[in-house]
């Protein structure tokens, strides 16, 4: 390695990680599909895909060459250049909140130390709400270049949905801020190791924040579910209201993309729903050292699984809002709900510093 | 790094252009965008971590939202050139560029390139900011609370069909 | 690390920019976001100046500019939409009623 400067080698290593992040990203991203296909298909009593590849295990594979052969349209009066631009953006948004987040510890090779995120930022938990706010372009243009009347309506509704509910989604997060006093995301992960202590008693329930901020939690998963327009709020691209909502005029690839862009979102939100309330990656870790590296990055993916898997069972489960109990919902309920629960956090958090 | 200055100021330049020299609003509006964006690196690389981050969630994520809902639900579209007056249409150039030289040579006379160097490394965390705002600029914070209330109400008023 | 004359020029060439705009364009919205660049230009010269002093005063101001560029944003497309639905116009020119 002395061949490598110092900054070649950095370089070097942050592009390994961005290749194996984009590719086991694209991976998940497709088999989610397929999952979640299964999922809804045995909670409505039926198969799902079974007939490519055993237990339609290639059924990803089938759908990504058929939307390479599909035929492009282009409507007739589309802006051409944000006709265009809005699928792009909104993927290469979806990806990019992935550079922040934690999925285990840092190992040491060749007397290097490499830790399993692209970059730690000290303001990474805002990076990943900046991210998100962008992030409503790509449905507000999409809807709007694509001339039509579905697609416009489908579009403003969901914008609208997300600026509503990134708010709340701003405010649940704040009760965990105070408990941990950073923003960087590896720093809050690393405030949830070992057990809780109650009066020097170990309770040998994990340091996690769900059991201080339940009801933190529940604010940001709902408003994480409306920010990715799933069910119970995806009217706006439900079928059986708008059509297709704001994507009804893209075909193939740019179609393709919504949806891929649409699934990173819902992991990205899950990734840090682990990380801010689940302790991230912190698990039972035993055993020899190689070991002891790959064991937090499972437990990191269990819990990621668990909430994508609840994420498809209310999919297969509920069903979805009307939109002005959507906005109702966002701004009278949930919106009042976070801002007590930061005032009720600061209150203890201040009494516990001060006792 | 500081090379990187240089490209998003570059690209700073070429978006402010851009919003002032489109004729669809839309485009405009996407130009202020990438603005705000850049200018967001901008603050990063002149070390201030926190407004950078704000600067993209509140204007580039939510004020220029606004923006481009109005613009959409208005219709604006192409702007058609007015039929004023000739000579000011050609004087118009000229003038700016005069203004853009006089007040960058008023600059240079001040702040002649290498000589202000950058003080200590500052903090520039949320936790510095907060500490400044809620000490020294609590008055502020609360009067700007009840500007954007009174924004909000007014807003409200003036879009409404009837009243 | 990059000289203040640097930062304060481009500062300068974005609220000239702008400046240039808010005069020339006839439409209301663009003219809007023309404002909006003007203020956007002030804040880097907020900025360039607080690093350079190495005093934070200067990162709040521009926190308190973005609050208050919010709250203007909102009135004025609010009284951009009202002029619309009364004028059916967004061309400044034809908003002269009170021109003699």
């Amino acid at each position: 390695m002395a061949i490598f400067s110092d900054t070649g080698l950095l370089l070097l290593i942050t592009l390994t990680k961005i290749a194996v992040v984009i590719v086991v990203l694209f991976t998940t991203i497709a088999y989610l599909t397929w999952l979640e296909r299964k999922v809804v298909a045995h909670i409505q009593a039926r198969w799902g895909p079974y007939r490519v590849g055993p237990h339609g295990l290639l059924q990803p594979v089938a759908d990504g060459i058929k939307f390479f052969l599909k035929e492009d349209i282009v409507p007739l009066e589309a802006d051409k250049v944000i006709y265009w631009l809005a699928p792009f953006l909104g993927f290469t948004l979806a990806l990019l909140s992935i550079a922040v987040i934690p999925f285990g510890e840092s190992f040491t090779i060749y007397g290097h130390t490499i830790s399993f995120q692209i970059t730690d930022l000290n303001v990474g938990l805002l990076f990943v709400f900046a991210v998100t706010s962008l992030g409503v372009y790509s449905v507000t243009l999409a809807g709007w270049s694509s001339n039509s009347k579905y697609p416009l309506l489908g579009g403003l509704r969901s914008s609208a949905q997300m600026i509503s509910y990134e708010l709340s989604l701003g405010l649940a997060v704040v009760g965990v801020l105070m408990i941990a006093g950073t923003l960087s995301l590896r720093g809050i992960v690393n405030g949830q190791a070992g057990f809780w202590h109650v009066g020097g008693i170990n309770t040998f329930l994990p340091h996690w924040n769900i059991f201080v901020q339940p009801v933190g939690f529940l604010v940001y998963f709902t408003a994480a579910i409306a920010e990715t327009n799933r069910v119970p709020f995806d009217l706006p691209e439900g079928e059986n209201e708008l059509v297709g909502g704001f994507h009804t005029e893209y075909s193939s690839m740019k179609f393709a993309m919504f949806f891929m862009s649409e699934y990173a979102n819902m992991i990205t939100v899950s990734c840090l729903a682990t990380i801010l309330f689940f302790g991230g990656w912190h698990g039972p870790v035993f055993g020899p050292y190689a070991l002891r590296v790959i064991l937090p990055l499972f437990w990191f993916c269990a819990k990621l699984f668990c909430f994508l898997f609840f994420y498809i069972w209310m999919r297969g489960t509920l069903p979805r809002f009307r939109y002005d109990q959507l906005m109702a919902f966002g701004w009278k309920f949930l919106l009042p709900v976070g801002v007590l629960n930061i005032l009720a956090t600061s209150f203890v958090v201040a009494w516990i510093s001060s006792s | 790094m500081v090379v990187l200055f240089y490209i998003f100021a570059a690209l700073a330049v070429i978006a402010a252009i851009s919003v002032v020299a489109q004729r669809t609003p839309v485009y405009s509006a996407l130009s202020l965008i990438v603005l705000l964006c850049s200018l967001a690196v901008v603050y990063l690389l002149l070390g201030a971590e926190f407004i950078a981050v704000i600067q993209v969630i509140v204007y580039a994520g939510a004020i220029m939202v606004l923006f481009v809902f109005v613009i959409m639900l208005l219709n604006a579209g192409r702007e058609v050139p007015s039929h004023r007056s000739r000579f000011a249409h050609w004087l118009g150039a000229p003038l700016v560029a005069a203004f853009l030289v006089e007040i960058l040579f008023a600059v240079w006379q001040q702040f002649p390139a290498g000589s202000a160097r950058p003080a200590a490394s500052l903090d520039a965390g949320p936790a510095a900011i907060g500490h400044l705002l809620f000490r020294n600029y609590v008055l502020p914070f609360e009067v700007t609370s009840i500007l954007v209330l009174v924004a909000i109400l007014g807003a409200v008023v003036l879009a409404k069909k009837e009243l | 690390m990059v000289p203040l004359a640097h930062v304060l020029a481009l500062s300068v060439t974005l609220f000239v920019i702008g400046a240039a705009g808010f005069v020339f364009r006839k439409n209301i919205i663009t003219v809007f976001m023309c404002i909006e660049l003007m203020l956007n230009a002030v804040n880097l010269a907020f900025i360039g100046f607080s690093r350079y002093l190495g005093n934070l005063d200067g990162q709040l101001f521009v926190f308190f500019v973005i609050v208050v560029a919010a709250a203007e944003a909102t009135v004025g497309l609010a009284i951009i939409i009202a002029l619309y639905r009364n004028r059916n116009t967004l061309n400044i020119e034809d908003l002269d009623s009170m021109k003699l």
